[in-house]
């Protein structure tokens, strides 16, 4: 076996294990943590499906940030679409066979993964165009979009222009699942590729990617419109009518 | 009005997004309080040398009491979306006024002592020590916020910089770095029982006042009683309602709706207030401390409802958080929400057709209704979602012939803040007010030139102030705010109760 192979198949699984274990942690962190008070931002839904479909709103369609600025809105919705496209259209490498649904979608995978990149260097260009967006965007920021694109570009060049040993890597990443691990092809662009995905696996749950979970946590969108109905008190304010 | 040391800004026609200029509010700081302010709330009353590791633990205590703090302070992805939804960014220019740029100043610290990132990695990640100079940036900026939530509406995740500013300032508390006038405002009200500190004979006083006010203007005897044990309703009223222009209008007008309802209520002198200011200071205890006094003049008074008057982060506290706070409410009459507002009160009323008006007393006016923030994004009216905006405008729609809504961008959820809300309504902080009315102003001010508007209804307490101190920066009358229940007050025809005289009687019929 070689070292590309050895290395890239520790890589993953450390990465996976970064990613899996820094989320859980963090889901776990967010969960436990109390809301004492009540704080959805109104109006807003009264029961607990209402706030499933706002949330499913919010998750599948942003529609905040429709409110809130239709540039934003429309790049960070393709880039986002395109990468949903994009990971169902990876699926195949880890599943076998593969399902219908995910055999079909693979020529929309491509559009996706151009729509990925267009989204993304329209969100890098107001960072650097909008005097306001400038002035929040870090050095992480553009590092963050940086990775996004290279992963993005690198994938679409595969497909494109430099083509790489498909089955070999669906061996590699198959052999990764059922711990029997295949040799990788080593393809400059194709490690280029793989690298940038794990880097961005372990960067997940340490960066603002945890956007992610967190929208499902956030308050002012996940609480249902009911306090007068019903009473909330947290545990840590519990104690404090304990007090006389 | 007072002397202005800054420039009043240029109202436009249409709303523009100013260009972002640094550092032009640093100077904005509200006084400081004396440790005699910061004790009676339990907190420190100075800096002390190991301030920095206080305020740090402090800050773990919060982030794990606080899901809000921890998940916002975490998700932000500084995508812009909320860059030009502040007031006081478009008024100030200053991008430490854009609601994410106000977050980055608790974020950069969150990050250096809390995350892996910011610990390791810190200049990539914008993560700072918490040095003095941080902390000065903390006092100016998280005393600009005026908690409005207008910026969670439009971020993807719904981060609310309000709870982030009130966690700075109960940081800041526990450091001993108070805000003067929100600390002294609350020890009044644990001291007398209200923020103007009014003491019950006073209240007494201005009541009978009323009562024969009314009685000559009207000749009907509308009460306005205090500490009646054994009242239907225990009414909650800010205490500016007392004796301000024009809130206390507002407060003739609920005296006026009870006496048509012919259910008895009373005032509190004990729970004389309806404001508390432990929401903007981010201090639980504090709050609840505030919040407790209600319940305990409702069940001294053995009351069976209680009913909230005209104020906005008043009503927050009343509709979103009385439950948690000073709850359960079982002793109360289960038929009726507690609390209730006195929108919901009349509203209710109308419907059951027990309400007449006679609009024509308000057609010396043109209004429009602002909504006040915490009304429009923290709480709810009636039974729907978006009741808190559409049973105020029911309300004066029957009680005026001429009402013209603001721009769509500037009502309902998208309503623009007063500018003095969240306790920045202090005469220390007049150029932030005065410019963080702007896109307030400006939108009405286009309803003026445009429809004729004459007068701005409001249902909140500090806005009235606040509009009233800053109206005449613009070019505009002090006294083109109204209360809403002012409105109710001139139209409402009283029926005459049993001990009014015949000769009123008739007078009342003559005059109707
Ligand atoms: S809560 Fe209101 S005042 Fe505070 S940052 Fe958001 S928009 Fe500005
Ligand atoms: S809208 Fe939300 S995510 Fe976007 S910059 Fe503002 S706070 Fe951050």
């Amino acid at each position: 076996m070689s070292f590309v192979t050895v290395a890239y198949a520790s890589l993953f699984y450390l990465a996976a294990a970064v990613l899996l274990a820094g989320l859980a942690a963090k889901v776990v962190q967010y969960a436990r943590t109390p809301a004492p008070l009540k704080i959805p931002t109104t109006p807003a839904p009264t029961t607990q499906s209402g706030v499933v479909l706002r949330m499913a709103r919010e998750v599948v369609l942003f529609e905040s940030l429709f409110k809130g600025n239709k540039w934003i809105w429309l790049f960070g919705w393709i880039f986002h679409f395109g990468l949903f496209l994009v990971t169902l259209r990876h699926l195949r490498y880890f599943i076998e066979p593969v399902w219908l649904p995910i055999a079909l979608i693979q020529p929309f995978g491509i559009y996706g993964g151009m729509a990925m990149v267009v989204g993304l260097l329209g969100l890098w260009a107001r960072r650097i165009l909008v005097d306001r967006v400038r002035y929040i965007t870090g050095p992480s920021d553009h590092l963050m979009l940086g990775l996004l694109v290279s992963i993005g570009v690198s994938g679409l060049m595969m497909t494109f222009v430099v083509h790489t040993d498909v089955v070999a890597v669906k061996e590699f990443f198959r052999g990764l699942v059922t711990f029997q691990v295949a040799p990788l092809p080593s393809d400059p662009l194709l490690l280029l590729h793989l690298l940038l995905v794990a880097v961005l696996m372990i960067v997940f749950p340490f960066s603002k990617l945890l956007h992610a979970p967190g929208l499902f946590f956030s308050p002012t969108r996940n609480q249902a419109d009911n306090p007068r109905e019903k009473r909330h008190v947290a545990e840590w304010a519990k104690r404090l009518e304990q007090q006389p | 009005m007072a002397k202005v040391d800054f420039k009043v800004p240029e109202l436009k026609q249409y709303a523009e997004i100013p260009a972002v200029t640094p550092e032009t509010m640093a100077h904005s700081r509200p006084f400081v309080a004396k440790p005699e302010f910061q004790e009676p709330l339990g907190f420190p009353g100075a800096l002390a040398d190991d301030w920095q590791e206080r305020a740090i633990a402090k800050m773990g205590d919060l982030l794990s009491r606080y899901r809000s703090l921890r998940v916002y302070l975490d998700s932000c992805v500084k995508c812009g979306s909320c860059t030009d939804k502040c007031h006081y960014y478009l008024g100030t220019q200053d991008p430490k006024n854009m609601p994410v740029g106000r977050q980055d100043l608790m974020r950069k610290v969150y990050r250096r002592y809390f995350t892996l990132a910011g610990k390791f990695f810190p200049k990539l990640v914008g993560a700072e020590d918490f040095t003095r100079e941080v902390l000065d940036d903390w006092y100016s900026y998280y005393h600009q916020c005026s908690q409005c939530r207008r910026c969670s509406v439009f971020c993807p995740y719904g981060i609310d910089t309000a709870e982030i500013s009130m966690a700075a300032r109960e940081i800041m508390d526990h450091i001993g770095v108070g805000q003067k006038y929100c600390n002294e405002i609350i020890g009044k009200v644990f001291k007398i029982g209200n923020n103007l500190g009014l003491p019950g004979p006073a209240l007494q006083d201005t009541l009978e006042g009323l009562e024969e006010d009314v009685l000559d203007d009207t000749g009907v005897a509308v009460k306005y009683p205090l500490d009646q044990v054994g009242a239907e309703i225990l009414l909650v009223t800010p205490s500016a309602d007392f004796f301000a222009e024009p809130h206390v209008d507002g407060l003739v007008g609920y005296g006026k709706v009870f006496h048509e309802a012919g259910v008895s209520w009373t005032l509190s002198s004990y729970a004389s207030e309806a404001a508390n200011f432990g929401m903007f200071i981010g201090s639980y205890e504090n709050m609840r401390r505030v919040a407790q006094r209600i319940r305990e003049a409702a069940i001294d008074l053995k009351v069976k409802r209680i009913v909230f008057g005209e104020c906005g982060h008043a009503w927050r506290v009343a509709y979103s958080f009385l439950n948690t706070l000073a709850g359960p409410w079982d002793f109360l009459d289960p038929r009726y929400p507690v609390p209730q507002h006195i929108c919901e009160f009349t509203h209710g009323l109308m419907q059951e057709g027990k309400l007449t008006f006679d609009k024509s007393q308000n057609d010396d006016k043109v209004l429009t209704y602002h909504d006040s923030c915490n009304v429009a994004r923290a709480s709810r009216m009636g039974s729907v979602p978006g009741g808190q905006f559409d049973i105020p405008r029911a309300i004066i729609r029957a009680t005026c012939n001429h009402f013209y809504d603001m721009d769509e961008e500037t009502i309902r959820e998208r309503t623009f803040c007063c500018g003095g809300g969240g306790g920045l309504l202090t005469d220390d902080l007049m150029e932030l007010r005065v410019k963080g009315a702007r896109p307030r102003v400006e939108a009405l001010n286009n309803v003026m030139q445009e429809k004729g508007v004459t007068h701005m209804a409001a249902i909140c307490a500090i806005c009235k102030s606040q509009f009233t101190k800053v109206l005449p920066f613009y070019g505009m009358e002090m006294d083109q705010i109204v209360s809403l229940h002012q409105l109710v007050s001139n139209a409402i025809v009283l029926t005459p109760g049993d001990d009014d005289e015949l000769e009123d009687d008739e007078e009342d019929e003559e005059a109707a």
